[in-house]
């Protein structure tokens, strides 16, 4: 990146602006205070609270298998590996015993569910560097994802699939075959990403340098996730801390050491690869058996605390939870990716140009309802 | 009939029609970019008002019509209302000395070449009082940019179209077209030529603001750019002169570079009106070239659309110029 220092002869000034909540890059309800010289970004304070629900306070006084609908509404990109983290708590906390079928079903969702939340990012990222074709290639492919979830629980976006104890249904006899057709489709399609938007010379010229975090900034900030990764920190939940069918399964973990727009861009290109090969690994091996474990119509967690991450297609999803031996925790507590992932923007923004600031906004992939809960 | 009243009615008559070619090659280009984009886009595009969507855009215009107009209290009302006049008047004006045909040119000066560099410019000072007069900070960077943008580009425009005109030794464009007639000048002009065709468009590109140069909007960045405060007709109004000027980059391009009116290899040249055609079918072909860079290339940032210029361009340009230059000398011009 070039700088560019101001001559000291010309007076300048700063003013303030405010981007969001209602702007197209912030995508949600974001909303960011910026002090800006003429084009160069000088602060950036994000300010939350506008889509604030209040869902940690409303799992207080529900019941463990009604938190899981909430869960949904946080970051609805990847529904399924929500709901799955409050379930792995609650079973975990229970030690119920989980039948392999629906750790694999478990997996194999939760990893199309990434494809689908990285096909979105990918159209959205192109969109705010300024290339509106991406977003329609994105949504092709995930558009079928989401056909494939409909058929199997009846919901595109919130899906609810996972229960504690398993699976709110069995998977659709079609599903094996929809999920190769899509991973044969999206073999071809996955290149085609990279000739549109990835080799383009105006859009590495653009992202190439641009919102450097370094590892220790990265580790200190508490980034997960691709921004993670991005920078060299090898902080893949899937493999440092395996749940679910992921230690059954071989993949490697995307990681880049330049800490800029563009590698945080790349990683979360070879996670879409990780994830195809990981489902191509799974999908032919579903073993037979039950798809839910019978728990009681009131589930009571034990007196104590307990503690579960996943690997969301943002980052670290934490779910803790403090129980006193009632039907609903005295506490629930998310430890979501989006936040902390936020929290470094004025540390990688400040310097930059406006249009840095979107595309660097853009690889933070930040979805404002899992940031606000 | 005094003969001042009769050249006023012509005037008058010739002004209409070219209000009308204006008012119905905006709409038919503002459904065309939505059907390109469609089509780039695996999308279908409009295709239910009249046939196959034809309407489309004169539902669009009758909508915006009957808009209530909404703008802020704390604007400069006087600068407010006037700035979109500014920008559509010179693509208007712009638009009155292109050869169609050999006949159908309504204002043939000495100087059209210049005219139309000089005509085509006036329309950033529409975008730079909208964007000022809005009392909107986003428009106003916006409109910053959009000045910086098109007095950077405005110097290779100009220097493309002279390094052509060392070949055709006059400004005039129906002189220029006369000379074509031994070979369309990209022909005559070859590799300098070509150099110059490719410094003309990207510089065209980047002075109708469409992206990749789109910085004076940059949706994703400013929200709409310059005309955020702007809704209903006035909104239209800079939405169709960007359109227009689309036309007229390109048919610039068509007239200085392509043989305007000629047919390739003389094929129609004993049925005159057809060159309307051929212009048309030239220009529509590059139009449709400066779509498929909007829909498929990202945007820059800013300091790097002034490094494109100021460093690479320009110079690239006048060392261009130079070899025009020495060709033209040596006659190492290919004609026929």
């Amino acid at each position: 990146m070039e700088t560019i220092t101001l001559n000291s002869n010309f007076k300048s000034e700063e003013y303030f602006i405010n981007m969001g909540p209602q702007h197209p890059a912030t995508h949600g309800v974001l909303r960011l205070l910026l002090t800006i010289d003429g084009e160069i970004i000088k602060k950036v304070e994000p300010d939350l609270g506008y889509i604030h629900r209040s869902i940690e306070k409303m799992c207080e006084r529900d019941s463990y298998q009604q938190i899981v609908h909430l869960t949904d509404r946080m970051d609805y990109l990847s529904a399924n590996i929500n709901n799955e983290a409050v379930c792995l708590t609650v079973e975990n906390a229970l030690e119920m015993e989980i039948p392999d079928r629906v750790k694999v079903i478990r997996t194999i969702i939760g990893e199309l569910t990434r494809i689908s939340s990285h096909c979105l990012w990918w159209g959205v990222m192109g969109m705010d560097v300024g290339a509106l074709t991406t977003y329609f290639y994105g949504f092709r492919d995930r558009e079928l994802l989401n056909d494939i979830f409909e058929e199997t629980c009846g919901a595109r976006l919130t899906m609810n699939y996972n229960v504690p104890g398993g699976l709110m249904f069995d998977i659709h006899p079609n599903f094996v075959k929809r999920v190769k057709d899509f991973i044969t489709h999206f073999k071809n399609k996955l290149p085609e990403y990279d000739r549109l938007l990835t080799n383009n010379i105006i859009f590495q010229k653009r992202t190439k340098g641009v919102g450097i975090l370094s590892r220790e900034d990265a580790i200190s900030y508490g980034a997960s996730g691709p921004v993670g990764r991005a920078s060299g920190y090898s902080c893949d939940v899937r493999k440092h801390h395996p749940y679910s069918a992921l230690d059954q399964v071989t993949f490697n973990e995307a990681l880049r050491t330049e800490g800029d727009t563009y590698a945080r861009y790349l990683v979360r290109i070879q996670e879409m690869w990780e994830s195809l090969s990981i489902v191509e690994q799974l999908i032919d091996n579903i073993p037979e058996g039950e798809y839910r474990v019978a728990t009681n119509a009131v589930i009571k967690l034990p007196k104590g605390e307990f503690y579960q991450k996943v690997e969301t297609a943002r980052g670290e999803l934490g779910v803790y939870i403090i129980s006193t031996g009632v039907k609903s925790p005295y506490r629930l507590k998310f430890r979501s990716p989006g936040f902390s992932n936020l929290s470094l923007l004025n540390h990688i923004a400040v310097g930059g140009k406006i249009g840095d600031l979107v595309a660097t906004m853009a690889t933070l992939d930040l979805v404002i309802p899992d940031i606000d809960r | 009939m005094p003969e001042e009243v009769a050249n006023i009615a012509e005037m008058v008559l010739i002004a209409l029609v070219y209000l009308g070619i204006f008012a119905i090659a905006g709409l038919f280009l503002v459904l065309l970019e939505r059907r390109v984009a469609a089509w780039f886009q695996l999308r279908i595009g409009p295709n239910r008002v009249g046939f196959k969507g034809l309407l489309q855009t004169m539902a669009d215009a009758i909508k915006l019509l009957s808009k209530e107009l909404t703008g802020t209290t704390k604007a400069d009302k006087f600068l407010y209302n006037l700035a979109p006049y500014f920008v559509i008047i010179s693509s208007l004006m712009a638009l009155s000395v292109f050869p169609f045909t050999k006949e159908f040119q309504a204002f043939d000066i000495n100087i059209g070449i210049f005219f139309l560099i000089a005509v085509s410019s006036i329309g950033v000072i529409g975008i730079l009082l909208g964007g000022w007069s809005s009392n909107n900070k986003f428009a106003m960077i916006g409109a910053m940019r959009s000045g910086v943008q098109t007095i950077s580009y405005e110097l290779s425009i100009g220097l493309s179209l002279l390094t052509m005109v060392l070949i055709t030794g006059s400004l005039q464009l129906s002189e220029i077209v006369e000379v074509q007639k031994s070979g369309w000048l990209i022909v005559q002009g070859h590799i300098p030529a070509i150099i110059a065709f490719m410094i003309y468009m990207i510089a065209g590109t980047a002075e109708t603001n469409r992206a990749p140069f789109d910085m004076v909007e940059a949706e994703s960045e400013l929200g709409a750019g310059f005309h955020t405060e702007y809704s209903g007709m006035k909104f239209a109004y800079f939405f169709l002169a960007e359109f227009i000027n689309m036309f007229i980059i390109a048919a610039i391009a068509t007239t200085i570079f392509f043989g305007a009116w000629l047919s390739p290899f003389g094929i129609t040249e004993s049925i005159p009106w057809l060159g309307v055609f051929w212009f048309l079918l030239k220009a529509l072909i590059l139009i449709f070239l400066m779509m498929w860079f909007r829909w498929t290339f990202p945007r820059l940032r800013i300091d790097q659309l002034l490094t494109l210029e100021w460093k690479y361009l320009l110079p690239i340009n006048l060392v261009n110029i130079m070899i025009m230059a020495l060709l033209v000398w040596l006659n190492l011009t290919i004609s026929f």
